[in-house]
């Protein structure tokens, strides 16, 4: 466990340090969501009404920024050989990278998905919905898109194939989490879509990490 | 005595069988040095003997050690991270492989490495990211070194100094493995991979 807190105190430094990574994302993510009333429009009833499901897509969207780094700079500069033989199986490695990217880069990305849904014209009561949603559904973005990361380790083009591989995957969460969403916008229960979330997160941070831990041994070989 | 065995080992990268039948055993307190030409298979053998490397046939057996920690790999590629600082790399190194930051102190110490502790990985030469990288096996007592041309980038100086560190590890009861294209500084035995 002390290895594994070394590791994870390793990877939030990395995310956070000088590779400016979660800036960029934050930087992605309030393009995207300010280009949305230059694209359609400026009336302020059709923007509010699109408001919660930009911010929550474009949240999905800008996890994809700094996954295809996940693993691949390991990986290209030797750290991977490095953690493969440290003192925790590589699963447990992939989960603790999973979770760093989540905390990273997710939960500000998160944070701000409230503020940029407000100021596009949604109402402030859906605000803490959706930070829940955001938060769970980023955890999910992460763990997911860790398993690209993972399978695209040294292919030519890896963050195309991140995206091609990850999309379709992050079709359920973005589902759920837009059903919530608009549940809760038309006066209706949201639990169900945000069970349904949390269950595709539970099972994403569950399952994941086997997967990735297979990919990275196959990409050592 | 604590040993590692290489018996009827093959590997095949790609299409290509790089060697078959290698059988190869080191005991406590010995060196080899695995010689060839480029592509031979030295780098292939190393990973392999870390288990990093899926053999075609044969196997690898340690005996009296813990093959969880049985072990370092010193690869061509050095695993330090850029942006951090040689201090930050060699901690993290040290204390993810068993070590304490005591020990890792010591390390930068033994590898005259006080002076670019707090310099950014980048900022360093392909020799002083080497000993950053070497101080790794000081920090963290393993009985096992995998070291692929160790001292490619070192100069004459350092060149001898870890010789001196890779005697004594053999003196307390060590392990090494190097792939080498100029002999080591230390007794060794040699043997020639794709010969």
């Amino acid at each position: 466990m002390k290895a594994l807190a070394v590791l994870f105190r390793r990877e939030l430094s990395l995310a956070w340090g000088r590779g400016g990574g979660v800036l960029l994302a934050l930087a992605f993510y309030a393009c995207v969501t300010s280009l949305l009333p230059l694209a359609s429009s400026p009336d302020p009833k059709v923007l509010s009404a699109l408001a919660v499901g930009v911010a929550w897509l474009s949240l999905a969207l800008s996890s994809l920024l700094s996954l295809e780094r996940l693993f691949e700079r390991d990986f290209e500069d030797g750290a991977l050989d490095l953690l493969a033989l440290g003192p925790a199986p590589l699963e447990a490695v992939a989960a603790v990278k999973c979770l760093a990217q989540w905390l990273a880069t997710g939960a500000p990305l998160a944070l701000a998905a409230p503020i940029a849904a407000i100021a596009l014209g949604a109402s402030p009561t859906l605000a803490p919905l959706l930070l829940v949603v955001a938060l769970v559904g980023a955890l999910a973005f992460a763990f997911v898109g860790g398993l690209g990361a993972s399978l695209a380790l040294g292919s030519r083009r890896g963050g195309l194939l991140v995206a091609v591989i990850v999309l379709p995957l992050f079709a359920p969460p973005v589902i759920f989490g837009g059903g919530a969403l608009s549940s809760l916008a038309g006066g209706l229960d949201p639990k169900s879509g945000l069970l349904l979330l949390c269950a595709y997160t539970a099972a994403a941070v569950a399952l994941s990490p086997i997967a990735m831990a297979a990919a990275c041994r196959n990409a050592l070989d | 005595m604590a040993s590692v065995s290489v018996e009827q080992l093959a590997i095949r990268r790609g299409e290509r069988l790089l060697f078959s039948g290698l059988d190869l055993k080191v005991s406590a307190g010995e060196a080899v040095a695995l010689t060839g030409r480029n592509g031979a298979g030295k780098t292939s053998l190393l990973r392999a003997i870390a288990g990093l490397l899926r053999t075609e046939a044969g196997q690898v057996r340690f005996e009296g050690l813990d093959a969880d920690d049985a072990l370092h790999l010193i690869g061509h590629s050095d695993g330090l991270k850029p942006g951090r600082t040689a201090w930050e790399e060699l901690r993290f190194q040290a204390l993810w492989t068993g070590g304490t930051e005591a020990s890792a102190r010591q390390a930068a110490q033994g590898l005259d490495l006080e002076r670019l502790l707090d310099l950014e990985v980048r900022r360093l030469s392909a020799g002083q990211r080497r000993r950053v990288a070497l101080a790794r096996l000081a920090a963290s007592p393993r009985p096992l070194w995998l070291l692929d041309e160790p001292m490619a980038p070192l100069d004459a100086a350092h060149r001898a100094s870890f010789g001196q560190f890779m005697a004594e590890h053999l003196k307390s009861g060590g392990m090494i493995v190097a792939a080498v294209h100029d002999p080591l500084p230390i007794a060794a035995r040699t043997v020639e991979i794709g010969g």
